[in-house]
């Protein structure tokens, strides 16, 4: 017998909005905003109108022309299967914030150097390598990796390290989906990814001033990895992921902290052993091998307790409490069952 | 002959002066600016703290670099904005602490106390900006004459301050030392022009700049 349990974060069929009332009122916020903006000029309007049937984010720019296969799934896209529960205290950011202002090392170190520099990132046509313990590795095109699968939108909280967050509606495939093909030996026991390397396309990766050693790495264990909510993104906003959020193909582990969510990856080896991520490599008194959001256990440098949720404004800096495991407690707390996370930061 | 070339006319001075002040109100004015127009991205309050301790930084650093211009050229136009300078270094620092204080803590003043205990960047911080407050304090006439002779070595504790203000920055950085490097070169340099063998060759080189 199957008993399925609601999670939280699970959306219940009463509180999906009717696509009428959504629409409408998306008309009527773009009306109100276009009058500052300009989003209600006739020729931007057009060009949202077509797209709009299968694209929630009519207004939101299209950027690179989308691969084929992902241009062939958008219909089959299964719509805000994860959202808040509090949509109020969550509400999505708006694109031009998730997409202008965001840690991605590889492309410089202030939060708009990854807007104004990854442009140089090729993310087409791309490739990842999965090795290690599986019996189906290989060297998988993206289409081959992803199409398997349903795209799914998942509304996520992204929590930094840094103690600033926003709500981000991505697009992909749990991550469960790949391992899962790529049939682990018995002896997996992580997972562990790598970004892409090069110079040429990422330009910080060559400067002498970078303290983080180059290709990143991240790491999940495999129960994390095969836990429903993380999350290979390959699009935010209803389009392919921007190259300044990690395109093509990105992890998205949402109770975790954003440095988790490693972007651009080629490569997805099972391991035996705990790989060594890059920031713990780096300062590892201030970053841990888990970094689950834990408003009780402080950066060195600052406290985790609150985080200002953004975008905010001079006058309400829109600070609000951290919640454990960046509030998907529920879901995932029993993963870390016995584990003292005081010292598993 | 080189007392008439050095002379400067007090209204000269004071059009000086008032042209410093201006243009050290430009940064500000530009930043704030950008903040009221919605140009300062999602999130305008670290924005506006991050530039203003950058410009903190900026009038510290012109303020040190004063001294050797003065002897490189022997123009003393750069000795009579030097106090200016200086108070603009700690008028920038006061508006990046009250930035802090009010768009990171939002106004929680527990956490500031908890934060100046517990957070190394605070401390170093919080020790420049008082450093630069007793300057600014005693950068008067009055203070200067009820000072007398330890008027000059309580100031030449700005050298101390510069090293606690790039600490301060540095231990902020997170990955990425390009920027905090470009700084310390600079600062470095300014302390080296100090060093006394290095700072008798600056004046003693011939004064043909000082009129043209």
């Amino acid at each position: 017998m199957l008993i399925k349990i609601r999670r939280r974060s699970e959306v219940k069929p009463s509180e999906i909005t009717p696509e009428s009332v959504y629409w409408n009122r998306r008309r009527f916020m773009q009306g109100v905003a276009g009058v500052g903006a300009g989003l209600a000029l006739p020729g931007l309007s057009h060009a949202a109108a077509v797209s709009s049937a299968a694209n929630p984010y009519p207004d939101v720019p299209q950027g690179r022309v989308p691969p084929a296969w992902f241009d062939a799934q958008r219909a089959e896209i299964k719509w805000r299967s994860v959202v808040p529960e509090d949509p109020k205290r969550d509400e999505v950011a708006p694109f031009a914030a998730a997409t202008q202002y965001n840690n991605f090392y590889e492309f410089g170190g202030s939060k708009d150097d990854p807007a104004r520099y990854a442009h140089t990132l090729k993310p087409e046509p791309w490739e990842v390598v999965v090795d290690g313990e599986v019996n189906h590795g290989g060297r998988i095109a993206l289409e081959d990796l992803v199409s398997p699968s349903q795209l799914e939108e998942r509304i996520y909280r992204l929590r930094c390290v840094e103690a600033w967050s926003m709500v981000i509606p991505w697009l992909g495939i749990p991550l469960a989906d790949v391992i899962r093909r790529a049939d682990p030996t018995r002896k997996a026991k992580y997972v562990r990814f790598e970004t892409l390397y090069d110079p040429q396309q990422m330009r910080a990766q060559d400067s002498a001033f970078g303290l983080i050693d180059w290709p990143y790495v991240e790491g999940l264990r495999l129960d994390e990895a095969m836990n429903p909510l993380t999350l290979l993104a390959v699009g935010m906003y209803g389009r392919v992921l921007p190259n300044q959020n990690g395109a093509p193909i990105r992890l998205v582990v949402p109770w975790k902290y954003g440095f988790k969510s490693i972007k651009s990856i080629v490569r997805i080896s099972l391991v035996e052993t705990q790989p060594v991520n890059s920031w713990q490599k780096l300062q590892p008194s201030e970053y841990g091998f888990y970094a689950n959001v834990n408003p009780q256990v402080d950066h060195p440098r600052w406290s985790q307790a609150r985080e200002r949720r953004l975008p905010n404004s001079l006058f309400s800096p829109n600070r609000i409490d951290t919640l454990m495991f960046n509030g998907y407690e529920d879901e995932v707390a029993s993963l870390y069952q016995g584990m003292d996370l005081r010292q598993h930061y | 002959m080189s007392e008439i070339r050095f002379y400067l006319n007090p209204r000269f001075i004071l059009g000086w002066r008032w042209l410093v002040f201006g243009l050290a109100l430009v940064p500000w004015a530009l930043w704030v600016g950008q903040v009221m127009q919605g140009q300062a991205g999602p999130e305008p309050g670290r924005y506006l703290l991050l530039n203003l301790g950058h410009g903190a930084l900026w009038c510290l650093l012109l303020t040190l670099s004063l001294t050797p211009l003065t002897r490189l050229t022997g123009w003393k136009g750069f000795r009579v904005i030097r106090r200016q300078l200086g108070l603009w270094s700690l008028a920038y620092a006061l508006m990046h602490l009250l930035c802090y204080v009010l768009f990171i803590l939002g106004l929680e003043w527990s956490q500031l106390g908890k934060e100046l205990v517990e957070r190394p960047y605070i401390i170093v911080g919080a020790l420049a900006l008082t450093g630069l407050v007793v300057l600014g304090i005693t950068s008067n006439r009055w203070a200067m004459q009820r000072l007398g002779r330890r008027w000059k070595p309580l100031h030449k504790s700005v050298y101390v301050i510069l090293m606690l203000v790039m600490l301060h920055f540095l231990w902020v950085v997170r990955a990425d030392l390009s920027t905090w490097s470009a700084y310390a070169l600079v600062a470095a340099g300014l302390m080296l022009l100090r060093w006394p063998p290095l700072a008798r060759r600056l004046s003693r080189r011939p004064r043909r700049m000082a009129s043209s």
